[in-house]
């Protein structure tokens, strides 16, 4: 103690932290799965389906196996368990069995000694199909004469949600306008930078199994891993490397890691599998291709009265997480502006294509799109400003909405205001120059769903800390780290509790022989979830140490004063330092470990008002409203997004710059998906897969997006906090297009939003008044 | 056939028997273990294999190993200082340049290319300049602001007040 100064607790919560584990990112260090290597390692390579659907005769794989440097061929015979997200759909095999559902499935795999000797077995092995009719729209594959898929999803329906809360009959009666209006988004994919790899090592003395995998759900592999391998879970250990991005394709186990861990018990080695990136695009899980009908009614102050939306998913081949999807597109339709009359008919349906997933905003985004531009469509045709109908509809009231979603933070109008000041709105909305518009659209998103799609009982989140002779804060934890910073989140608040250097507290995460469970990095969870279970331990630490200093000021607990790096009985007491607490604590008990967990609140598990009213539910919501100005060339409709001012309810900011990074991230996703993205395919087979005909906005054509914060504090929230990394996606797309309606009084109903749509209509409106004036 | 490469990879010497078709970012990774500099595309798409070639940026998946002979590589690995990081690497840290990370090495090997012959770029120098560079998380945005960090710490000093705690 120097006596400077007055001891205060270290702040964390708040502070523009930067990652924790940034310095390894930064220079190189920090390995990811295809950055493991061992002398001994065989490589991996997977054999996949030249056609979309058919049924497998036979496979041939002797030429392969007598390859010299081939050390394992495995074909669907290897395992007749199948995997997925939720218990009632794991139909997928990792390796096709009797049969393809879509061109580029896996039919067989290869360990070799090199990836050339890989590649050439793979092409030995000989497969013989029998084809079937293939389906590569929602149309074709549910006609009357469709073949189906599966055989226990009759007619390719995976799913055919059909509900209706309130009376939306009454609401339309009740409008002054009523308008219907559809859209269509193409199918778009993650594209994380990283291409997907595992790297497994099969330990033929004791018959365990390490994989590394580049996974955002660590237990869910190991789940998988163990059903499909027939392994006990207590043989098996998950590590999950540093992760080149995720986005929501990796929120399932994924046939790469699957294969690699089959491969290399069948090898009885190690294998190494890093597929390329046309592959990475094949394995998919994006976001389905939707139609959107909206049917609205509006009073003429703006006020929904009713609305009926009717939508359509192309989902894949597989169920993956479809019935999530198309529960989450019916009851996120909520939770945002209060509504009280809604139908909805949602269809999700197998086709020939790879297996759609829980992209970034899952269910959400495509939905929201519709819906805002409806909402923008209305606003004209009414002459009302879209700020102003959109206010007519906000949530007044906390609590359960009418799908029992339940919203306890609400920072929609202080984004609205946000937004709107600071895109200069008032001013120059209607007034800019000739091709020049602006559009404004809200979105919003769950911090992590309540009831988790595997219920096991146990709570939502579990950290474990360690504290030693050394005073070293170790947390561990199975939260997945993926580039969104949930590891220095959770060394935030812990550091936070403890009022310490959060230099003291270091995070060891997602190693299953090591850490406690977690269910992964999806739906927003991590922050809310794990950084409550966080705060709890840290609560709990901090009383086993002022216990012991209790004991060593022969004081009582309650006299003790926690200064962070000082602990005092009295402000008179210089006091003792963290070091000497932290001997104090370990004495006759040793190393201390503590535990803190978070359950979500049963209120909060969504209504019982239709089958799957679960989907949705969540702790608390994230909102954001953000204004999107363009400027189009009227020649050749080439957009330019001159500026978007984004504003995010996040309830608290732990940590502005992350925040900030997710909500730039987010918004600049949604514009990729708005004005570039879209899968393609050719009877089947995926023509976009590489980066070049995926166009994802580079440096050059993305804009500057000016990113306020606003503070909701959430009374549930870990220290008020909600989440940051998902909302500010959806909104992008409507604003986008409205902005663009602003401009040109054309409005693109298909997503994205190319020059060649645009110009086709702009060229149909000019047909149109050229022959209205000729009348 | 293999042939003998000689060539300076961050700063040492090597001599090395690659096969002819041996693409240099294969030889960094696989022969020199150097893994810092990723792969994210099947070629030529993304930029993550950034490296620097006798100063230059450089795709090193478009580049064959054996051409790099008598020529100097540079990868991520080199630029930390005394075991701390560059202003570049710091910029990114502090500006949050790096979320995900698989970007970045190819990025701050973008940036340092690009700072080395421009000290001083505007952002729309920054943005043609690192074009064929892509990133999935950012949108970018904190990117510049990383870059704009470096140059200015590069061409005025370090701050003393720095956003980093």
């Amino acid at each position: 103690m120097d006596g400077t100064g007055p001891v205060t607790p270290i702040r964390s919560i708040g502070v523009r932290m930067p990652m924790v584990d940034g310095p390894e990112k930064i220079s190189g260090r920090a390995q990811y799965t295809a950055d493991f290597y061992d002398h001994n390692a065989l490589t991996g390579a997977i054999k996949r389906s030249p056609v979309a659907h058919a049924r497998i005769l036979s496979v041939d794989v002797s030429a392969a196996e007598a390859l010299p440097g081939v050390h394992a061929v495995i074909t669907g015979n290897e395992t007749d368990e199948g995997h997925g997200v939720l218990p009632v759909s794991r139909t997928e095999l990792p390796i096709a069995f009797d049969r393809v559902r879509y061109r580029g499935e896996p039919v067989a795999a290869v360990a070799a000694e090199t990836i050339e000797i890989a590649r050439k077995a793979c092409d030995l092995i000989r497969v013989e199909y029998e084809e079937l009719p293939a389906y590569f729209t929602a149309a074709d594959a549910t006609a009357d004469d469709a073949v189906d898929l599966h055989d226990h999803r009759p007619g390719n329906i995976e799913r055919h949600v059909d509900y209706e809360i309130g009376d939306v009959d009454a609401g339309f009666a009740e409008a002054d306008l009523i308008h219907e209006t559809e859209y269509h988004c193409a199918e778009v994919c993650q594209v994380q930078t990283e291409p997907h790899a595992a790297f497994a090592e099969y330990d033929g003395e004791r018959d365990e199994m390490t994989v590394r995998a580049s996974t955002q759900v660590p237990y869910y592999v190991h789940l998988m891993l163990s059903k499909i391998l027939k392994m006990p879970k207590s043989k098996i250990r998950v590590i999950k490397p540093f992760i080149g991005g995720g986005f929501g394709c990796r929120t399932e186990a994924l046939n790469v890691e699957l294969i690699t861990a089959m491969l290399a018990r069948r090898a009885k080695g190690t294998v190494r599998t890093v597929i390329s990136r046309e592959d990475t695009f094949i394995t998919h899980r994006g976001r389905p291709e939707q139609t959107v009908k909206i049917r609205m009614g509006m009073t003429k102050d703006g006020r929904v009265t009713a609305v009926d939306c009717r939508t359509v998913q192309r989902g894949g081949a597989h169920s993956g997480y479809g019935i999530v999807t198309i529960l989450y597109s019916g009851s996120m339709l909520f939770a945002i502006y209060d509504l009280q009359n809604v139908r909805y008919d949602g269809k999700r349906i197998l086709t020939n294509t790879p297996p759609c997933g829980a992209f970034r905003g899952h269910g959400t985004v495509n939905v929201r799109h519709a819906f805002e531009n409806a909402l923008d469509e209305m606003a004209i045709m009414l002459g009302l400003d879209p700020f102003a109908v959109r206010r007519a509809n906000l949530i007044t009231k906390m609590g359960h909405v009418a799908n029992d979603l339940w919203v306890n933070s609400y920072g929609l109008p202080e984004c609205l205001d946000i937004v709107e000041k600071a895109s200069g709105w008032a001013k120059r909305k209607g007034r800019l120059p000739a091709g020049k518009g602006l559009g404004l659209a809200c979105s919003h998103y769950v911090s992590g769903a309540s009831k988790p799609v595997n219920w096991t009982g146990e709570p939502h989140a579990t950290v474990n800390l360690k504290l030693d002779f050394d005073g070293t804060i170790v947390i561990l934890t199975g939260a997945s780290e993926i580039g969104q910073g949930s590891s220095t989140i959770l060394v935030q608040c812990v550091a936070e509790v403890l009022g310490i250097d959060p230099a003291r507290v270091k995070i060891v995460a997602a190693d299953s022989r090591v850490t406690p469970k977690d269910n992964g990095s999806y739906s927003s969870r991590v922050t809310y979830m794990v950084g409550n279970a966080a705060i709890e331990a840290a609560n709990n630490l901090k009383g086993v140490l002022i216990e012991a200093a209790a004991r060593k000021f022969d004081a009582n607990p309650e006299d003790v004063e926690c200064l962070g790096e000082v602990y005092r009985a009295g402000s008179q007491d210089e006091g003792m330092t963290f070091d000497e607490v932290v001997m104090a604590a370990l004495e006759g008990t040793g190393t201390i470990t503590v535990k803190g967990n978070f359950d979500t609140h049963p209120e909060s598990w969504g209504g019982k008002k239709y089958r799957g009213a679960a989907i949705g539910g969540s702790m608390a919501f994230s909102y954001a409203a953000q204004v999107v100005e363009v400027t189009v060339d009227p020649d050749t409709a080439e957009i330019k997004v001159d500026k978007v001012w984004v504003a995010h309810d996040c309830g608290k900011a732990l940590n502005p710059l992350t925040v900030e990074g997710q909500i730039q991230g987010s918004v600049w996703m949604g514009m990729g998906q708005a004005m570039t993205e879209e899968t393609s395919y050719h009877n089947g087979l995926m023509i976009s897969g590489n980066m070049l005909d995926y166009r994802v906005p580079t440096f050059v054509e993305s804009p500057p997006i000016e990113t306020h914060i606003v503070e909701s504090n959430d009374p549930h929230g870990p220290f008020g906090a909600k989440e940051a990394g998902e909302a500010s996606l959806a909104g992008f797309l409507p604003a986008l297009t409205s902005a663009v309606a602003d401009a040109l009084g054309v409005r693109v109903h298909e997503l994205p939003v190319t020059p060649d749509r645009l110009l086709q209509l702009l060229e149909d409106k000019e047909r149109e008044m050229r022959v209205s004036a000729a009348e | 056939m293999k042939s003998l490469l000689s060539l300076t990879v961050n700063g040492r010497t090597r001599d090395d028997a690659v096969a002819g078709n041996l693409l240099l970012v294969d030889y960094l990774r696989e022969v020199v273990g150097l893994t810092g500099t990723k792969i994210g595309c099947d070629g030529g798409e993304c930029g993550l294999c950034t490296v620097l070639v006798d100063g230059k940026a450089q795709h090193s998946c478009l580049t064959l190993a054996a051409t790099c002979a008598g020529k100097t590589v540079e990868t991520i690995e080199s630029l930390a200082d005394g075991g701390r990081l560059n202003a570049i690497q710091r910029g990114f840290h502090e500006k949050l340049g790096a979320q995900c990370g698989f970007c970045t090495p190819g990025m701050v090997m973008a940036a340092e290319g690009l700072l080395r012959v421009n000290p001083d770029p505007d952002e729309a120098t920054i943005r043609t300049e690192m074009a064929s560079n892509i990133c999935r998380c950012t949108g970018y945005v904190k990117i510049i602001e990383a870059v704009q960090m470096a140059a200015d710490e590069i061409n005025n000093g370090p701050k003393k007040s720095r956003e980093a705690a």
